[in-house]
């Protein structure tokens, strides 16, 4: 099977260090990946990147344009990336919504694109300004049926800038849609950052061969672009490896569902990142993600000076889940804590392999969890 | 002569999935005629639909790419194929529910920005694929499965929507005019720009059945009879008329 090729490229900004919000992060990592069409609808908090989208990318010999909504966005996004071009599109919880329709033609027609999602305090209008992380299950359940999409936490501006560079490279390695689950206090938080001279970055594997199939049951087939006379046969019904209509065959749609999970799952040792921190002793561990992995680890810091068995595992991919590595930790654990800015969606997963007592915090008032809390909470598991 | 056309069908294709009697099937050979007398290359074409049964005009039909996408979006995905690969003559095929109720915002948007796609709209009056329930382009009325009692509201006029929201062309024609309505999707088709043309297509099995035109000879009748050249109008035809011609860049 051909394959995804890897190149190292010049980033989108001369080398050295940068004081930037997540949101201008996220606009020249995607840059800096080559992302060529950005298809976006105004919303806080991520209107930002729309705005430096819209003025970098025609510097770059890309396009931007203004959808008439989130819906036409994850269109235009859908359409700019079968033409051929690296394509994202950056919204919040609303706009997210009125996206899972796009989102899950394009995990069924294999579609690579970034779908940037800087979370807010809902449900509905919610608090708009204010931070919250409610759209992790959105993420992998939002659209009918049973996508698989990959979704990364950044929980830093250094990381909006990587991670979004990642997401580029994951979504044309696997021809998946990748979300980079943003939140509003790391898009507004101004940081400084380095951007390196060169970053390496994911070309697609444009052909020849079969755009819908591969011999094996966890393949990435190869993915033609408009225009490169392949008669390319794009649908979001059910299709064979040509891209023709089976929807009554059993065994079409069962191989093509199958193949959709397996080529994901088959290779999470490959997608997964997470970061362990005084781990090796600890009784008492956190798993958290997002900026909430930021607090937890300035805690956990502090209690290790006083000299308690504390450490934080921290996510930095939510799908697919690391569900072997939490099962491995928690069986060394005496007590696991969780910390979220929604009601425990995380939690959640982790409790589906916990293999020692877990206490889940949330916390939904639009604030960040702070240091403090999390110090209290495990203070209070080791009394 | 009957297979004239052959090289623009890929080869797989053994038939279409329109019921005896669709005016589809009659739009899909008037477009391909179209495309035939200009002598494009397929290969330089992308046809764009959603989803209802006009979707089918191009997919799986068509030797080209062919992108079929979401209920009411195709106008949304062409325009970023459009934009990424300029090169593309991209034609957009769909029906009256699916481009100008569900996916309108899109046909009025894409219109205004002068984004260059040929749109070509087959309206049947009618959700033919779900079930003939009522669009906003069934006659005031006129029976549905959503309005048995007759259809209380009006219907678009999509060429006055498409000329206000700034389509460079609009033009009107039913498939009972068949060189009519070729020579508009090749000027369509030609013109830089948002071009929309509005093909009336007869769909016996939902709208005529409803509406007691029994058999498909009667729904081409009742276009025939119905249809009238813009040349010839008063303004003061009843709204049953259906008025035909270029509006907008003629
Ligand atoms: S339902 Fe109507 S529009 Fe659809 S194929 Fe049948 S006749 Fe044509």
């Amino acid at each position: 099977m051909s394959e995804a090729t890897t190149q190292q490229v010049t980033a989108s900004l001369p080398e050295g260090r940068y004081f930037f919000s997540g949101n201008e992060a996220v606009a020249e990592g995607a840059l800096s990946a080559g992302c060529r069409f950005y298809g976006g609808y105004p919303i806080t908090p991520s209107s930002e990147i729309m705005e430096r989208m819209a003025a970098r990318l025609p510097e770059r010999g890309g396009v931007f344009i203004q959808m008439e909504d989130e819906i036409a966005s994850i269109a235009s996004v859908i359409g700019a990336s079968w033409a051929g071009a690296k394509a994202m599109t950056a919204t919040s919880g609303p706009g997210i919504s009125l996206m899972q329709e796009g989102i899950g033609y394009a995990v069924f027609t294999e579609t690579p694109c970034v779908i940037v999602d800087i979370q807010r305090a809902g449900p509905s209008t919610g608090q708009a300004t204010k931070v919250g992380s409610g759209d992790i299950m959105q993420a992998k359940w939002g659209s009918h049926g049973d996508a698989l999409p990959i979704a990364l936490s950044p929980w830093s501006v250094q990381e909006m800038f990587d991670l979004t560079l990642q997401a580029f490279n994951l979504a044309e390695r696997f021809r998946v849609p990748v979300y980079l689950m943003g939140e509003e206090a790391t898009a507004h938080l101004r940081e400084g950052i380095r951007v390196p001279e060169r970053v390496e970055v994911v070309e697609r594997n444009r052909g020849p061969g079969d755009p819908f199939g591969t011999d094996e049951p966890d393949g990435v087939p190869p993915m033609p672009a408009f225009g490169d006379g392949q008669k390319l046969l794009v649908t979001g019904s059910t299709h064979d490896r040509r891209g023709f209509r089976k929807t009554d065959d059993p065994e079409t749609h069962r191989v093509l569902v199958e193949r959709l999970h397996k080529k994901i799952l088959n290779h999470a040792a490959e997608i997964i990142q997470m970061e362990a921190y005084h781990l090796e002793d600890a009784r008492v561990g956190i798993v958290a993600y997002g900026f909430t992995a930021r607090s937890a680890l300035f805690a956990v810091n502090r209690l290790r000076k006083e000299g308690l068995p504390v450490g934080l595992l921290r996510l930095k991919t939510l799908w697919p889940f690391p569900y072997e590595t939490v099962e491995a930790l928690t069986g060394s654990l005496a007590h696991c804590l969780t910390f979220e800015m929604n009601m425990g969606q995380v939690s959640g997963e982790i409790q589906k392999v916990c293999r020692c007592p877990l206490s889940v915090t949330t916390q939904v008032n639009g604030t960040i969890i702070s240091p403090l809390t999390i110090e209290r909470k495990i203070r209070e598991v080791l009394s | 002569m009957t297979r004239a056309l052959e090289g623009y069908i890929r080869p797989e294709i053994t038939g279409t999935p329109f019921c005896p009697g669709c005016g589809h099937g009659s739009l899909m050979g008037t477009i391909l005629r179209a495309i035939e007398d200009l002598g494009w290359d397929m290969d330089d074409m992308l046809f764009v639909s959603g989803i209802g049964c006009a979707g089918w005009i191009p997919s799986p039909h068509f030797n080209a790419d062919t992108l079929h996408t979401l209920h009411g979006r195709a106008i949304a995905f062409a325009t970023g194929a459009k934009l990424v690969n300029p090169d593309l003559r991209v034609m957009v095929i769909g029906g009256d529910g699916d481009l100008t109720s569900i996916g309108g915002n899109h046909l009025i948007h894409a219109a205004r920005r002068n984004i260059d796609l040929t749109v070509i709209c087959a309206n049947n009056m009618i959700y033919g694929m779900t079930g003939g329930q009522a669009a906003s382009t069934t006659p005031v009325g006129c029976f549905s499965s959503t309005t048995p009692q007759g259809n209380p509201y009006p219907p678009f006029d999509l060429c006055k929507l498409l000329e206000g929201a700034g389509a460079r062309y609009v033009a009107r024609f039913a498939i009972t005019q068949p060189l009519e309505l070729r020579e508009a999707i090749k000027k369509a088709l030609t013109l830089t720009g948002f071009t929309f043309v509005e093909a009336v297509s007869p769909c016996p099995t939902q709208f005529g059945r409803r509406n007691r035109i029994d058999q498909a000879t009667g729904m081409i009748r009742y276009l025939q009879e119905h249809c009238l050249p813009k040349e010839e109008a008063t303004g003061s035809e009843g709204p049953d008329k259906i008025i035909t011609g270029e509006f907008v860049g003629a």
